[in-house]
């Protein structure tokens, strides 16, 4: 397994169309040696991986691969599951965010994260994005109002909510709630985005912008999503994990992983024979 | 028909018939209360006839207001002690309010249609409403001053007229000083003499600061002395000018009695009524009622202090029950590890709610009452022992032990609002780097805000109506003094007070005068079911307000 994924990263120069190489990159995430289990059942079977800074990685795989039980130990969100137990070891920027002096909402501050489904607080528009600020203790009227228009710009939500700013969220549509959710997340300006599946319950236009605004959002942050949508993971992420039964198959840049898959597995899974 | 019943028609009409008669219950029990609760107030119309029970006794003269009618055959009515003459098969009966108590020995009496004259409405017919002795039904005949008749007939009452308001005035004035003023100076009189009675006891004192206290309070003492032989001399002189005015009445069978203006609360000539002056009465009674003070063993005179203590009580509770069974809902459904221990904690809970109300109040006197009343006693009050301060039924203890009655429902409803938001929220707070506590009181504990509130309803709903653990833990049938009044501290925690479903009890079944108690106890139901509503309504749209601004998906 080992060689395979050895073999997938360290692609030649020539097969890389878009000329990514993941030695030359910035790390920001790294997973090593990686297990999880849920109390005997073993979800994560030894992952490395190394996830580089200002780019989008996307995880995909069939369902219950563990890609999403994975993304969510990038911010320990795992460890509201009792039954849970990690070992191996993730750094972000070099640090173990597993070792015993982590201030666990401190690196969820850095490490933000979007879920399946939007879920807004039942709280107005303002309130929503401001909450993270907040939590800090910032009480600045000014400063959370500046916060609230540059994040509610950058998730492009702006223009349309600007006159409802203090209307209950739940009165966005989906495609808007979700980006609602994106701007809380990018407030509190984390150094990480994960995005659990963030289009699976909205339509195809609504994907479509928040696809867009994924690749608007790389040059400042880094991005790691999860998808069941392979053309979505093929238009957005710069690199591309497949994942099957809690191993990680193959890891490349996306051009390579989806014209040239190193793996059978990978083959099978992006023709669409199995998955 | 087969057709029928496959196509859900009849579940729809069970349906609606069960809903159709909660309603006709509740509409009905409504209505009854109104109904025999208002009309009390209403002036109704004053009879007058000759009474001759049997052919040859005398005939008496009767004035009053029929409480009701009834049929009914001739035999009851002769083992119920009528005459009725042979061969009649069926009499009907009136109870007269015939009033003037101090007179003939009962005030409600059964009349036997047959045997009364033609009825008469005299238009100088006056109904007495008296501070003692209940209602006197009669005319008035002479209006005195200082003992010397000043008029008589028609003048008599316009002269009766000019003079009762300003007579109830001073009465109001002397009630004030008797109920306020005096009862303020008694207050501190007393606590001198408990300052002088620590003084006594705390031997640490050196001779000279003592002897100096000594004087002090003896000072204190006289000042406080002067001050009552101030207002006493004040209330000797409004009793005597009250007492100079009086009327002389004469009953429908003849008897005449002299009676103080200082005696009378309210007169009025029903006969004599247009629609609109009756209307005025009816409000203005109706008013005395709620504002008034009760009197005559709780059968004459207004609620207020019931209506008082009750809505006390209520606030008294809800401060108390929802913070904590909030509190104990938030950590039993957050903190605490979902396990065995955790679900006989909750089974315990659902059952105390089980409990019979009476258990309550029995815990409530043994625990609160007599070991914490009795223990802050020792600790605070021992200058007044043996009289108890808070070791005696007392409105804290009857609040506490009610919160303790209906803490479950507060925890169960919180329980359920704190469930039912889902864990994507939660999630979404933890990801923005909120602890688990932030997340709770910023989010989740508002969020299940009209949850809290819901069971607060419910609480006070319960709490309310509830009478049998209060007769042990703090209601009596007549309280003296509110538990709020101008003397410090305001709010007298260790008062006993009185309560609106106690009082309905106490009129109802434990009256020397039941008749004259029943529609009072129709009053006092209609004025408990409306004050439960209107707490009620203040709590649903401090919800509704809730609901609306953290408005969610799920609502």
């Amino acid at each position: 397994m080992s060689d395979t994924r050895t073999h997938a990263v360290n692609l030649p120069q020539e097969q890389a169309p878009r000329d990514l190489n993941i030695d030359r990159e910035d790390i920001c995430l790294t997973a090593e040696d990686l297990k999880l289990y849920y109390g005997d059942d073993q979800a994560l079977k030894g992952i490395d991986i190394r996830i580089p800074k200002n780019r989008i990685t996307a995880f995909i795989g069939p369902s219950g691969c563990g890609k999403s039980t994975f993304l969510r130990c990038f911010n320990r969100m795992n460890d509201l599951i009792d039954v849970a137990r990690i070992e191996g070891t993730i750094r972000l920027d070099g640090e173990d965010i597993y070792g015993a002096n982590v201030d666990v909402p401190e690196l969820r501050r850095r490490v933000g994260m979007v879920f399946q489904k939007p879920n807004p607080f039942p709280k107005s528009i303002y309130e929503n994005v401001a909450y993270g600020l907040r939590l800090q203790g910032v009480k600045n009227r000014r400063r959370l109002d500046d916060v609230v228009e540059k994040s509610l710009r950058r998730a492009a939500l702006w223009d349309e909510v600007k006159d409802r700013l203090h209307e209950n969220a739940f009165g966005l549509s989906g495609g808007q709630q979700q980006r609602l959710v994106i701007a809380r997340a990018i407030a509190i300006d984390p150094e990480v985005l994960l995005l659990d599946e963030p289009c699976s319950a909205l339509d195809p236009l609504a994907t479509l912008k928040i696809e867009e605004l994924m690749i608007e959002l790389k040059k400042d942050y880094t991005l790691v999503i999860v998808t069941h949508n392979m053309q979505q993971a093929a238009r957005v992420s710069d690199y591309t994990a497949f994942m099957y039964m809690g191993e990680l198959i193959e890891y490349a840049d996306t051009d390579t992983l989806f014209t040239s898959p190193a793996n059978k597995q990978t083959e099978d899974y992006i023709t669409g024979r199995f998955g | 028909m087969k057709h029928w019943f496959q196509s859900g028609t009849p579940w729809i009409w069970l349906n609606a018939g069960a809903i159709a008669a909660s309603l006709v219950m509740v509409f009905g029990l409504i209505t009854m209360i109104a109904v025999n609760g208002l009309s009390f107030f209403w002036p109704s119309e004053v009879i007058e006839f000759e009474y001759q029970p049997a052919a040859d006794s005398e005939p008496r003269g009767v004035m009053g207001e029929i409480a009701r009618s009834e049929t009914m055959t001739a035999q009851a009515a002769r083992e119920a002690g009528f005459q009725v003459p042979e061969g009649q098969e069926i009499v009907v009966r009136h109870l007269i309010k015939r009033g003037n108590r101090d007179l003939d020995s009962r005030d409600f009496r059964w009349y036997l249609e047959d045997a009364m004259s033609e009825r008469r409405t005299p238009r100088d017919a006056v109904v007495l409403e008296r501070l003692q002795w209940g209602d006197f039904f009669g005319f008035i005949r002479e209006y005195r001053e200082d003992g010397e008749t000043v008029a008589e007939g028609e003048a008599a009452r316009t002269a009766f007229e000019q003079r009762i308001r300003e007579t109830r005035d001073l009465v109001q004035q002397l009630e004030r000083i008797e109920r306020v003023e005096i009862g303020q100076v008694n207050h501190q009189m007393e606590r001198v003499r408990l300052d002088r009675r620590g003084l006594e006891r705390d031997t640490s004192l050196p001779e000279e600061q003592r002897a100096q206290r000594h004087q002090e309070l003896d000072e204190e003492q006289a000042a406080l002395d002067a001050e009552y032989a101030e207002l006493e001399s004040e209330r000797n002189a409004l009793r005597e000018e009250v007492a100079r005015y009086a009327i002389v009445l004469e009953t429908a069978d003849g008897q005449r009695t002299t009676l103080a203006l200082s005696q009378i609360v309210n007169a009025w000539w029903p006969n004599d009524m247009s629609t609109a002056a009756k209307l005025r009465h009816y409000v203005g009674s109706f008013r005395d009622f709620m504002t008034g003070y009760p009197r005559e063993a709780n059968t004459e005179g207004g609620i207020l202090p019931a209506i008082f203590g009750t809505v006390l009580m209520v606030i008294l509770m809800s401060i108390v029950v929802t913070p904590f069974g909030v509190l104990a809902a938030i950590y039993l459904r957050e903190y605490a590890k979902q396990g065995p221990l955790v679900r006989i904690i909750r089974i315990s809970v659902n059952n105390l709610a089980g409990v019979p109300s009476i258990v309550f109040g029995v815990f409530g006197l043994g625990f609160f009452v007599y070991l914490v009343g009795g223990n802050i006693d020792q600790l605070f009050f021992q200058d007044a022992l043996p009289s108890p301060t808070f070791g005696s039924p007392a409105i804290i203890w009857a609040s506490l032990t009610l919160a303790l009655l209906t803490l479950p429902v507060v925890i169960v409803s919180t329980e359920e609002g704190l469930t039912r938001i889902g864990s994507s929220v939660r999630h979404g707070s933890l990801s923005l780097g909120a602890t688990k506590a932030e997340t709770l009181w910023r989010l989740i504990v508002p969020l299940s805000a009209p949850a809290m509130m819901t069971g607060l309803i419910l609480a006070v709903a319960r709490a309310a109506g509830e009478v049998a653990p209060l007769m042990l833990v703090g209601v009596v049938k007549l309280a003296p003094n509110l538990p709020v009044d101008g003397t410090f501290p305001y709010l007298h925690l260790d008062r006993a007070f009185m309560h609106l479903g106690y009082h309905i009890y106490d009129v109802g079944f434990k009256s020397p005068n039941v008749e004259a108690g029943r529609p009072l106890v129709y009053a006092t139901a209609l004025i408990l079911v409306l004050l439960i509503v209107v707490l009620n309504l203040t709590a649903i749209s401090i919800r509704n307000h809730l609901r609306e601004k953290y408005r969610a998906e799920s609502d």
